[in-house]
C-alpha cells in the first residue's frame, strides 16, 4: 500500500513537473521570498499576566483580526484572522473551564478563554487562550443593527460559571462561558439594570432578573433635545453623554430604575466653548471631554455636578481605569510634548498623585499617540508597576516599560493601500556598502561545501551550514542597485497616510515617512493618502537627481475635499515639497510625458471636470501644448451607468487666472441601460508594460498580428438584481457582459454577454488578451474566460517582399479614429476556486512567458501558466500545435499544488498582487499584500538567462584544471610514443 | 425534455434575430432593406411597432441641431424582450451654414459630434449616447459616415461613428467634393459567450483517442533532411574547389612565378 502511494506520488510530481516545472525545494525556501505578519491596527486590548506562565495581550484590530502577542517581545503566540464582514466589537478573557478535580475545584487563569463578539453583535465566539483553537461558537439572535457591547462581569458568578454578557442587535444574552450554551437557569437572582436608547431622544431603563431574563421594570424618560451617541458610563449607576448639539453634557442617573437627567452646559466649564466630544468610556467617576483642541477632566458628583478637575493643553490619549491596589483606580494618559511623549497614571479620586510619569523619545514619523492601554504589576518592592501598550497615528504597536520602548510592531502595514517599485542608488566607485566578506579561503571553503552538497556527500551539519551561507549571500540586502535588478525598494502607501519604503532582499523598512500636512492648518488635519505615482525615475539623464514618488492625497473622506500633493525622495525617504492643490482630485493621469529632469507629466482631473497640469512649471506646459490635441481621458459614473469620453478643449483663462487649467469636453458616452446592467469591474492595461513582439506566429506559418493599444477599457456589467452575493439569484435573472471599449473614440469593440453568470469579476488586462474570473450559476461553477484581440487591417503584411520593398503599413501611424479591423477569440474554463485577486507576471522586455498570479480565496498565490488560457487550445491538438506548446482542451484549469508561490505560507487578508520587472528578463518581483506582506522572485519560463545561484564554480575550475592536466598528459604520452615509434 | 424545448426554440429565436440585425447594413442612397426570410416565420405571434428617433450633431462646441431621422421597427416577442429590426436612416443634408461650420471645423481639425436617445421608445431615456470623430477623418469623394449602434433591448448603449476606411494620421485638410452623405450603418447586439465545454468523457477515453490521431502527412525528403544537405553540399563544394586549385597549382607551377602567387592568394 505504502508502495503503491509512493508511486502515485512519484508520477504526480513526474507528470507535474512535466507540465509546469515550476516549484521549491525546501531548502529554497527563504533564499528569495520574505513573509510578514501583521495584525491591524489595535482596537482593543486585554492584558493578561496572572500567574505564572507567558504573560500576553490579546488584542482585535481594525483588520478583524484577533491575536495573543508575547508581552515580552511582541511576537504573535497566534491569530486569527474573521472574514471581511466580521468586524470585532469586543474582546474579553473569560475564566474558563473550572475543573472539579479531587474534590477541589481550580479555575485555571491559564486555560481561560477569549471572548470575541463580532458581525454588529451576532457572533459571539470562544478561544482558547493559550493556543488559540475555537472552543465554542454562538449565533445570537439579532434583530436590527445597533451599537454591540461584551461585559463578562467578575460578581455574576453562576454555579461554578462565569456567563457572558452580550448586547447586539436589540437583544441582550447571558452566555456561559463553558459551552456558549445561553444561560438559563442561575441559582441567585440579581437584577441587572440596562440603559438604552431608542430614537435619540428617550433613555430607557430595564431592570432585568437575571435568573429569567424577564424584564421586570421599565422606565423610559423623553430627552427632548435629543443625543449625539457618545457615551461615557461614570459610575454602575451614572453616565453623561453629550446632547445633539454637543454643546451640554447630560448627566443620566437611573438609580434603582428611577432615570434623571441633569444637564450642564459645556460653556459653563470652560470659557471658549465649541463642539465637545467624549473621550474614551469606562472611566469610573469621571469624564474627560475634548473641547477645543483641549481635554478637560470632569469628576461627576454625588447628585450629577459636574466640576472641572484637570485640563491638558494638546491631544491626549485617555486609558480606560484599572484598579489598582487598596481600592484605588487609576487610568494613564499620553500627550506629546516636542519629540517625546509624556505618559501619566494617576489616581482618579486623587489627580494631584502621579504614580507614574515617564517621557519617552518617539521617532517623529510615528504621529501622536492615538489609544492606551495600561497594565499594571509589582515591582519587587512592592510598588506598583506600570506598562504602557500604545497604538499610533500611524497605525504602530508599542508598549512602554519603565521609560524605555520595549517592542513596536509596524501594525501601519497591515493596511498597504497602493505600492509602487523604486531603484536603489548606484553603487559609487571606491564607496562600497558591502563589507568584503571574503577572503580567498573563505571563498574556497564556501565553494568546496557547495561541491560537497551537488556530490551529494554532505553531512547534516554541512547541509546547515550549506543553507545559512545561501540565506546570508552574496549581500542581498544591500542598499545599492544590482547588475540583475533583484534589490529594489516597494514603496508601501498605508491608510494611516504612512510611506513604508520595503527592501526586497529581506523585508526590512530602510525608511517611513508620515504624511504630514503641508499647513498644518485646521482645514486640513490629517490627510488621507489615495494613490501612489512614480513621479522621477531618472535613467538616460539627470542622473545625478533622485528618483522620487508622488502622494497624492485628500483632506478628508468625500471626493469633493481638497486635495494634497507631497514629493518624496526615494532614497532618503525625505518629503522634497508638499503643496495644499487647492482642487479636489477625482482622477490622477500619469502621462507618457517627461521633462528635462524627468519629471513625469501628470493630469489632476477635479469634481469640476477641469484638469490641471502637474509639475507646474513653463517647460511642462510647453511639452503638454504641443501634444495637447491627442490628450484623451474618460471618466466611470458607476452608480449612473455611464462611461464618458472627454478631449482637451483650452485653458480656463477664463475662470482662473491658473494657465496650467484646462477645460475639457465631452466627445462621447456609452450609456448602460439601468435595469439590465450595472458596471461591477473596470480594468485598464499596465501603462508601464513591455511587449516584446507584435505578431503571434501560428502553427501554420501564419502570422497574426496582436491588437496592442494602451487605450483600451475593460467593463464588466451585470444585471441589478445579480450583483448581490452568489447564489442570490437564479440564472434566468442574471446576466454578465463584458466590453472593451476604445477611451479614444468610445467604440465597442467587443462585447459579449454570458447568461447565467454572476459578479464578483475579477480581471487582469495585459497585452492584447484579458482574462477574467466569475460565477457560472447553471454549472455551479468558476468559471475563467480568456479574450485575445487581434487586428486585422495589418494582416497583408505577411508577405515577405511587401516588406523587403517597404510596402507595408507597420511604420504608419495608427489613429484610433480609422475603423478597427480587428477579431477576438475566446474560451472558457471552469476554476475550481473562488479568487480575491488576479495579476500578471511582468519582466523587463516582455519576452518571457507570462504567468497568472491568482489570489485564492484561501489567501494564496497560484501560478498558472498563460498557456492554459489559450483561447487557441483545442481537444486533439495537431502535432505542430502540440510542438508550438498547446496544450490539450480541458473543460477546467487545473491547481497544481506545486504551483503555489507561497508554498506553505498564507497572505492573510490577501487584497492585491504587485508585479514589477527585475533587470534580468527571466525574472520578476512579486509582492502581495493584505494583513500579512509576501514578496518572492519568480522566473516564469526558469532562469533561462542566468545561472543558478547554486552554480559550483569551484566544480567548473575543477574540470577545466582536470582537462587541461589529461592534455598535457596524453600528450607527453603520445610524443613519447611517437620517439619510440621513430626509434624502431 | 418538455421544458428543455421551449428553451431551445427561444434561444433559436435570438440567436436568429440577432444575426437578422447584424445584416441589417445598407447604404443609404436607394439601398433597399434585405429582408431575412428566416425571420417572417416567428414575427408573427408577436407584435410590431414602429418607432423613430432623431440624430442630432454639433459642431465643435456648439449646441446640437438635429441631422436626421431613423425609423425602424420595434418588435416585442413573447418573452418580453424588445428588439428593433428594419432600420432605415434618412440623412439631413448641410445646410450653407452647416457647410462653413463645417469647413472651419476642417481648418481647426476639431470635432464632429453626434448623438443618439439612450431609449428609443421613450426618448431620450437617461442621457444621450454621443460619439464624435474628428472632422477631417470624413470627407472623401462625399462624406463618408458609418455608424455601429450597439443595442440592448429597445436601449441604446453606445455609437460608434466614423469614416468607413482608415484615417490617416496626420490628417490632411480636404474639403469634400460633393456635400452629401454616404452613410452606413449597423445595428449590434450582444454576442452571446459559448457554454464551456463539458468533456469528461473524453478524458476518460483519452488514452484510447491517442491512438487514432492521424499520423502527422509525411514531409518530402528536402524538409525531413536538409539540415544534413546543406552541410555535406558544402563540403563537396569545397571539396571541389580545393581539387580545381590543386589542378590549378600544378599547371601554374609549370607556366611561372606570378601566377604561383596568385592563385597562393586565392586559396
Amino acid at each position: 500500500m505504502a508502495m503503491a502511494i509512493k508511486a502515485s506520488l512519484l508520477l504526480l510530481v513526474f507528470l507535474s513537473s512535466a507540465i509546469v516545472s515550476f516549484s521549491l525545494y525546501e531548502d529554497q525556501v527563504g533564499l528569495m521570498d520574505w513573509h510578514q505578519r501583521y495584525i491591524g491596527k489595535v482596537k482593543h486590548a486585554v492584558f493578561h499576566t496572572q500567574k505564572a506562565g507567558r504573560k500576553r495581550v490579546i488584542v482585535s484590530t481594525e483588520e478583524n483580526v484577533v491575536a495573543s502577542l508575547d508581552l515580552r517581545h511582541g511576537e504573535i503566540f497566534w491569530r486569527h484572522v474573521l472574514g471581511t464582514n466580521d468586524a470585532i466589537d469586543g474582546v474579553e478573557i473569560a475564566l474558563g473551564k473550572c475543573r472539579n478535580h479531587l474534590h477541589y475545584m481550580w479555575c485555571s487563569a491559564i486555560s481561560g478563554y477569549v471572548i470575541t463578539l463580532s458581525s454588529q453583535g451576532s457572533t459571539l465566539r470562544a478561544w482558547n487562550l493559550p493556543d488559540g483553537q475555537m472552543v465554542w461558537e454562538t449565533s445570537l439572535h439579532s434583530a436590527q443593527i445597533s451599537k454591540s457591547l461584551l461585559s463578562v462581569p467578575i460578581n455574576l458568578k453562576v454555579d461554578k460559571d462565569y456567563p457572558i454578557l452580550a448586547f447586539g442587535g436589540g437583544y441582550l444574552h447571558a452566555v456561559s462561558a463553558i459551552d456558549g450554551e445561553r444561560v438559563l437557569q442561575p441559582p441567585e437572582s440579581s437584577i441587572i439594570y440596562v440603559l438604552g436608547f431608542l430614537h435619540s431622544s428617550e433613555a430607557v431603563v430595564y431592570q432585568i432578573d437575571s435568573k429569567t431574563g424577564e424584564v421586570v421594570a421599565e422606565k423610559s424618560m423623553v430627552f427632548p433635545d435629543g443625543f449625539s451617541g457618545a457615551v461615557s458610563s461614570v459610575s454602575s449607576d451614572k453616565i453623561v453623554v453629550l446632547d445633539s448639539t454637543r454643546s451640554i453634557l447630560v448627566t443620566i442617573g437611573f438609580l434603582d430604575g428611577d432615570i434623571s437627567f441633569q444637564k450642564t452646559p459645556v460653556s459653563d466649564l470652560v470659557e471658549d466653548s465649541g463642539n465637545a466630544e467624549i473621550l474614551s468610556p469606562l472611566l469610573s467617576n469621571m469624564v474627560a471631554v475634548k473641547v477645543n483642541r483641549r481635554t478637560i477632566f470632569v469628576r461627576v458628583g454625588g447628585e450629577g455636578k459636574l466640576e472641572v478637575v484637570d485640563s491638558l493643553s494638546d491631544e491626549t490619549a485617555m486609558s480606560v481605569s484599572l484598579p489598582v491596589a487598596d481600592d484605588q483606580v487609576a487610568f494613564a494618559s499620553a500627550h506629546h510634548e516636542g519629540s517625546k511623549i509624556q505618559l501619566m497614571v494617576k489616581l482618579v479620586d486623587d489627580l494631584e498623585t502621579v504614580l507614574l510619569r515617564e517621557s519617552i523619545e518617539m521617532d517623529q514619523h510615528r504621529g501622536r499617540v492615538d489609544k492606551v492601554f495600561i497594565n499594571n504589576y509589582i515591582k519587587t518592592d512592592m510598588s506598583n508597576g506600570f506598562r504602557a501598550l500604545i497604538v499610533m497615528e500611524d497605525h504602530s504597536l508599542l508598549l512602554l516599560q519603565q521609560g524605555a520602548i520595549v517592542w513596536s510592531r509596524e501594525e501601519g502595514l497591515a493596511s498597504v493601500t497602493d505600492v509602487t517599485t523604486a531603484e536603489l542608488p548606484v553603487e559609487k566607485d571606491g564607496v562600497s556598502v558591502a563589507k568584503v566578506e571574503h577572503t580567498l579561503v573563505d571563498w574556497l571553503k564556501g565553494h568546496m561545501l557547495k561541491l560537497k552538497g551537488s556530490l551529494l556527500l554532505a553531512s547534516p551539519e554541512d547541509v546547515a551550514a550549506i543553507q545559512e551561507m545561501r540565506m546570508k549571500s552574496s549581500g542581498r540586502s544591500k542598499l545599492t542597485r544590482d547588475h540583475n535588478g533583484f534589490r529594489k525598494l516597494f514603496i508601501a502607501l498605508t491608510r494611516a497616510g504612512k510611506l513604508f519604503a520595503l527592501h526586497t532582499g529581506d523585508g526590512r523598512i530602510v525608511w517611513s515617512m508620515l504624511l504630514n500636512s503641508p499647513s498644518k492648518s485646521e482645514a486640513c488635519e490629517r490627510p488621507s493618502g489615495i494613490s501612489l505615482y512614480q513621479w522621477q525615475v531618472p535613467h538616460h539623464h539627470a542622473m545625478d537627481e533622485n528618483p522620487s514618488v508622488l502622494v497624492v492625497g485628500r483632506c478628508g473622506s468625500d471626493s469633493s475635499a481638497p486635495g494634497v500633493l507631497s514629493f518624496v525622495d526615494v532614497y532618503t525617504g525625505k518629503e522634497i515639497s508638499s503643496s495644499d492643490i487647492g482642487h479636489s482630485v477625482v482622477r490622477v493621469m500619469p502621462l507618457p510625458f517627461t521633462d528635462s529632469t524627468e519629471q513625469r507629466l501628470h493630469l489632476i482631473a477635479d469634481t469640476e471636470g477641469h484638469v490641471h497640469l502637474y509639475p507646474k512649471t513653463s517647460e511642462a506646459l510647453s511639452i503638454f501644448q504641443r501634444e495637447f490635441q491627442n490628450v484623451y481621458w474618460y471618466t466611470v459614473e458607476g452608480d449612473d451607468g455611464i462611461i464618458r469620453g472627454h478631449g482637451m478643449k483650452s485653458s480656463c483663462a477664463g475662470e482662473t487666472a491658473d494657465e496650467y487649467c484646462f477645460t475639457t469636453k465631452e466627445l462621447w458616452t456609452v450609456v448602460f441601460p439601468s435595469e439590465s446592467e450595472k458596471i461591477i469591474s473596470t480594468l485598464t492595461r499596465k501603462p508601464n508594460e513591455v511587449v516584446h513582439t507584435q505578431a503571434k506566429v501560428n502553427t501554420d506559418q501564419d502570422l497574426l498580428y496582436k491588437y496592442v493599444s494602451r487605450n483600451l477599457l475593460f467593463v464588466a456589467t451585470v444585471s441589478p438584481k445579480g450583483a448581490g452575493e452568489i447564489g442570490s439569484v437564479t440564472p434566468e435573472e442574471s446576466a454578465l457582459v463584458v466590453y472593451l471599449i476604445d477611451t479614444i473614440t468610445g467604440r465597442i469593440l467587443h462585447r459579449l454577454s454570458h447568461q447565467g453568470c454572476q459578479g464578483p469579476v475579477h480581471a487582469v488586462f495585459s497585452e492584447n488578451w484579458v482574462v477574467y474570473h466569475y460565477f457560472n450559476l447553471r454549472a455551479h461553477k468558476y468559471e475563467v474566460t480568456v479574450v485575445e484581440i487581434y487586428d486585422q487591417s495589418r494582416a497583408e503584411n505577411k508577405n515577405v517582399w511587401k516588406l523587403v520593398l517597404g510596402k507595408h503599413n507597420l511604420t504608419a501611424p495608427i489613429s484610433s479614429y480609422s475603423r478597427p479591423e480587428m477579431f477576438t477569440k475566446s474560451q472558457s474554463y471552469f476554476f475550481a476556486q473562488s479568487v480575491k485577486t488576479i495579476a500578471v507576471t511582468s519582466t523587463a522586455k516582455g519576452i518571457t512567458s507570462k504567468q497568472l498570479l491568482i489570489g485564492t480565496i484561501g489567501d494564496q498565490i497560484l501560478a498558472l501558466d498563460k498557456r492554459f488560457v489559450d483561447p487557441r487550445r483545442t481537444l486533439n491538438p495537431s502535432q505542430a500545435e502540440k510542438e508550438e506548446g498547446i496544450i490539450p482542451l480541458t473543460d477546467s484549469l487545473p491547481i497544481i499544488p506545486q504551483s503555489y508561490i507561497t508554498h506553505s505560507l498564507k497572505v492573510e487578508g490577501l487584497r492585491g498582487i504587485v508585479t514589477a520587472p527585475a533587470k534580468l528578463e527571466s525574472t520578476t518581483h512579486v509582492f502581495a499584500y493584505g494583513v500579512d506582506l509576501f514578496y518572492t522572485r519568480l522566473a516564469p519560463s526558469k532562469t533561462y538567462d542566468s545561472l543558478a545561484d547554486d552554480f559550483s564554480y569551484a566544480l567548473l575550475l575543477i574540470t577545466i584544471v582536470a582537462l587541461v592536466a589529461a592534455i598535457y598528459i596524453t600528450w607527453v604520452i603520445s610524443e613519447k610514443k611517437e620517439l619510440s615509434e621513430k626509434w624502431r | 425534455m418538455a421544458k428543455l424545448t421551449p428553451f431551445f426554440f427561444l434561444s433559436f429565436l435570438i440567436i436568429s434575430s440577432s444575426l437578422a440585425f447584424q445584416s441589417d447594413e445598407f447604404g443609404l442612397e436607394g439601398a433597399q432593406q434585405q429582408t431575412p426570410t428566416t425571420r417572417k416565420r416567428y414575427s408573427d405571434p408577436d407584435s410590431d411597432s414602429k418607432v423613430q428617433f432623431s440624430l442630432e450633431h454639433a459642431f465643435g462646441d456648439s449646441d446640437f441641431s438635429p441631422a436626421g431621422t431613423f425609423s425602424a421597427r420595434l418588435k416585442s416577442w413573447s418573452h418580453g424582450g424588445k428588439t428593433l429590426t428594419k432600420l432605415r436612416f434618412s440623412r439631413n443634408g448641410f445646410s450653407d451654414e452647416e457647410k462653413d461650420t463645417f469647413k472651419n471645423l476642417l481648418k481647426g481639425d476639431d470635432f464632429y459630434r453626434i448623438r443618439l436617445p439612450s431609449n428609443v421608445i421613450s426618448p431620450p431615456g437617461k442621457e444621450f449616447v454621443v460619439a464624435s470623430v474628428r472632422a477631417r477623418c470624413l470627407p472623401r469623394d462625399g462624406l463618408d459616415e458609418h455608424f455601429v449602434i450597439h443595442m440592448e433591448g429597445a436601449n441604446i448603449l453606445a455609437l460608434s461613428y466614423g469614416s468607413l476606411g482608415a484615417c490617416q494620421y496626420p490628417r490632411q485638410f480636404k474639403l469634400p467634393a460633393k456635400w452629401s452623405f454616404n452613410s452606413h450603418t449597423i445595428l449590434k447586439s450582444s454576442e452571446q459567450a459559448p457554454r464551456t465545454p463539458i468533456f469528461t468523457e473524453e478524458i476518460l477515453g483519452g488514452e484510447n483517442a491517442e491512438g487514432e490521431v492521424d499520423p502527422p502527412p509525411e514531409r518530402s525528403f528536402w524538409a525531413k533532411y536538409w539540415m544534413y544537405l546543406i552541410p555535406l553540399g558544402l563540403v563537396v563544394m569545397n571539396a571541389v574547389t580545393q581539387a580545381t586549385n590543386m589542378a590549378e597549382e600544378q599547371t601554374g607551377g609549370q607556366t611561372g612565378g606570378s601566377q604561383v602567387q596568385q592563385s597562393a592568394r586565392r586559396r
